[in-house]
């Protein structure tokens, strides 16, 4: 397991007991209420630490080398029914954005979203969940046949943005992009998107139109990453805290601002330290979600995205 | 002193008389690996030595595809005509009579229905050694009625791509071929029927600019060439040297063409799967 710098004291008392628990075992001195005592104390630094998470913090969460990514998501969703599906059928299957049918329960699910890798090779490969305009071109195309068969769509959004390349402003970034949010706007299908690690800007936003959008609770969701703000608003890589506070990128505050639908809880100590309770908490948030989708008919789904997202801003006047 | 002695000089028995093995007893794969026949045949025409997807024909993918080998086939009897009087090396329907009597085969494509793990599939299957696979009318017209059948029944429909392209000796009725089968195909999609596209060793010329680039899914084996002009033609024209695995089907799929490469042994799982997911019902066993 890796540790984040504001997690060294959970890490600290963990060594502890790890260690007490050595002694036990190897001597006959009786540890059971030291341990005890230490476990009391992590729990209590864990719900200490993870109760008042900075937004700063909480990026550094979402970008955690151990967290769930897409496909683990998706197998964990739909295991042995799970059919990965490539390609954009123009130029490359981009491996920064995955895709396929899968089923919760009898539903099948178009799933899709970007891949990052977990060790170097893996992140290299996967450009580190930086998708080029194939790779929303290829989810277009996927979404498309999601609409002319009836399946919902669920979309798992995790990126730092789209790659800025030169190669991928040749073949149209900004184009592919406009054009999947655009048909998203009007896909006859339910779209649930979640966001399970960055949201970062029009990257995120390719595959990030859908009757509702959900983050977990240590996502982030902004125009921006905090790193990228700081340089150009304060002209220095140095003030990416106060660019977290500033952007209000939370999902409590994205929530807040009505930017997304509802928050998916994560386990104390984030998506990573308990898998299997956050694929659960994603599995059930999209039956739910689906289950209030379903009836309606296509009309009245696009009719109430159109709505949804005609509401979006802030003004007077 | 020798072992042996022959009594007189030189070879005496008649070629008649010589023992042979009798022939297609071993199968040599591309590498160079020597495979039993019949193991071949049950390792689903594919080389248990090297992977290598021997080059199959409808008989072997109907076997493969339906339910103990059980299907209806249908339009039989279409045959080719000579409306052009083509003449090449060969008068054209002398060529058809030749390709008929050494296949046994009508034309370059068999369609059949039948079960796939219990439920209806329509299958059309092109046969490389009839003319290369060619596409003449008779093809294009058994693609199209295969695509009506599983238009009319719902049925989810696949093309089994294996050809050299359009047949030169019906010329622009042959070219006519691409835009009847896409735009059968076109009807297809508009009453939401699946449709699998597997493109097999080789799917060239006018098969891939039309019905074996258009699927739902379209699928291939591994190692199977697929282009539109030949890697021949391409180096001849270009005069470019062509890189490592070029036209393969891991190409295609890299460059974002095939929604995925399956062996041979699990084909038949993988249309099923797709099939099931595709039209939301419970997945098949």
């Amino acid at each position: 397991m890796e540790y984040l710098d504001f997690e060294i004291p959970i890490k600290e008392l963990e060594e502890q007991l790890d260690k007490c628990q050595v002694i036990g075992e190897e001597s006959d001195v009786d540890v059971t209420e030291t341990c005890k005592q230490i476990e009391k104390k992590l729990k209590e630094t864990k719900k200490d630490i993870y109760k008042n998470l900075t937004p700063w913090q909480r990026v550094q969460l979402s970008r955690h080398p151990n967290r769930p990514y897409t496909l683990d998501y998706i197998k964990a969703l739909c295991g042995d029914s799970f059919l990965e599906l490539h390609g954009d059928r123009n130029v490359k299957d981009d491996k920064a954005m995955i895709g396929g049918l899968g089923k919760i329960g009898d539903q099948t699910y178009m799933f899709i979203g970007q891949q990052k890798g977990y060790n170097t090779k893996t992140r290299q490969y996967r450009n580190f969940g930086m998708a080029n305009p194939e790779g929303y071109r290829k989810a277009l195309r996927l979404m498309k046949s999601a609409e002319k068969f009836g399946l919902p769509i669920v979309t798992f959004i995790d990126t730092p943005g789209a790659y800025p390349g030169l190669e991928a402003e040749e073949r149209g970034q900004g184009e592919a992009i406009a054009r999947n949010i655009l048909e998203m706007s009007r896909l006859k299908v339910p779209v649930i998107c979640i966001v399970i690690g960055e949201g970062a800007s029009g990257g995120a936003l390719g595959i990030g139109v859908g009757d509702k959008f959900l983050m977990l609770e240590n996502a982030w969701f902004s125009v921006i990453s905090p790193e990228n703000c700081s340089s150009i608003l304060w002209r220095s890589w140095e003030y990416k805290e106060q660019a977290a506070d500033a952007l209000k990128l939370t999902a409590k505050d994205s929530k807040r601002i009505k930017v997304i639908d509802d928050i998916i809880k994560e386990p104390l100590g984030g998506a990573h330290s308990d898998r299997e309770t956050t694929f659960k908490a994603v599995r059930d948030a999209i039956i739910k979600n689906y289950e209030e989708l379903k009836n309606l008919s296509p009309k009245e789904l696009v009719n109430k995205r159109m709505d949804k997202y005609a509401n979006m801003g802030v003004y007077k006047g | 002193m020798s072992w042996f002695k022959r009594k007189e000089k030189n070879i005496q028995t008649s070629t008649e008389e010589k023992k042979d093995t009798p022939k297609g007893l071993w199968y040599k794969s591309p590498t160079g690996k020597i495979v039993d026949t019949k193991e071949l045949e049950q390792n689903f025409y594919v080389s248990p030595e090297d992977g290598y997807h021997v080059r199959i024909g409808s008989k072997e993918y109907f076997e493969i595809l339906f339910d103990d080998n059980k299907y209806k086939e249908l339009d039989t009897k279409l045959e080719s005509k000579d409306p052009l009087k083509f003449v090449d090396t060969k008068k054209y329907p002398d060529r058809l009579k030749a390709a008929q009597e050494k296949t046994k085969l009508k034309d370059a494509v068999r369609t059949a229905v039948g079960k796939s793990k219990g439920n209806n599939l329509v299958v059309a299957c092109m046969d490389f050694t009839f003319i290369g696979g060619s596409m003449g009318s008779v093809v294009g017209e058994k693609i199209a009625r295969a695509a009506d059948y599983a238009l009319k029944k719902k049925i989810p429909f696949m093309i089994i791509s294996k050809s050299g392209g359009a047949r030169m000796m019906e010329a622009a009725l042959s070219l006519m071929q691409l835009a009847k089968t896409s735009a059968k195909l076109a009807q297809l999609a508009e009453a939401k029927v699946p449709y699998i596209s597997l493109c097999t060793d080789p799917t060239t010329g006018g098969t891939t600019a039309s019905f074996a680039m258009l699927g739902d899914i379209n699928i291939s084996e591994p190692g199977a060439l697929i282009g539109f002009a030949g890697p021949r033609v391409v180096r001849d024209t270009t005069g470019q040297e062509l890189p490592e695995g070029f036209q393969t089907s891991e190409f295609l799929l890299e460059h974002g063409f095939l929604d995925f490469i399956t062996h041979r042994k699990d084909l038949k799982d993988k249309v099923n799967l797709y099939i099931d997911l595709i039209s939301n019902q419970p997945l098949r066993e």
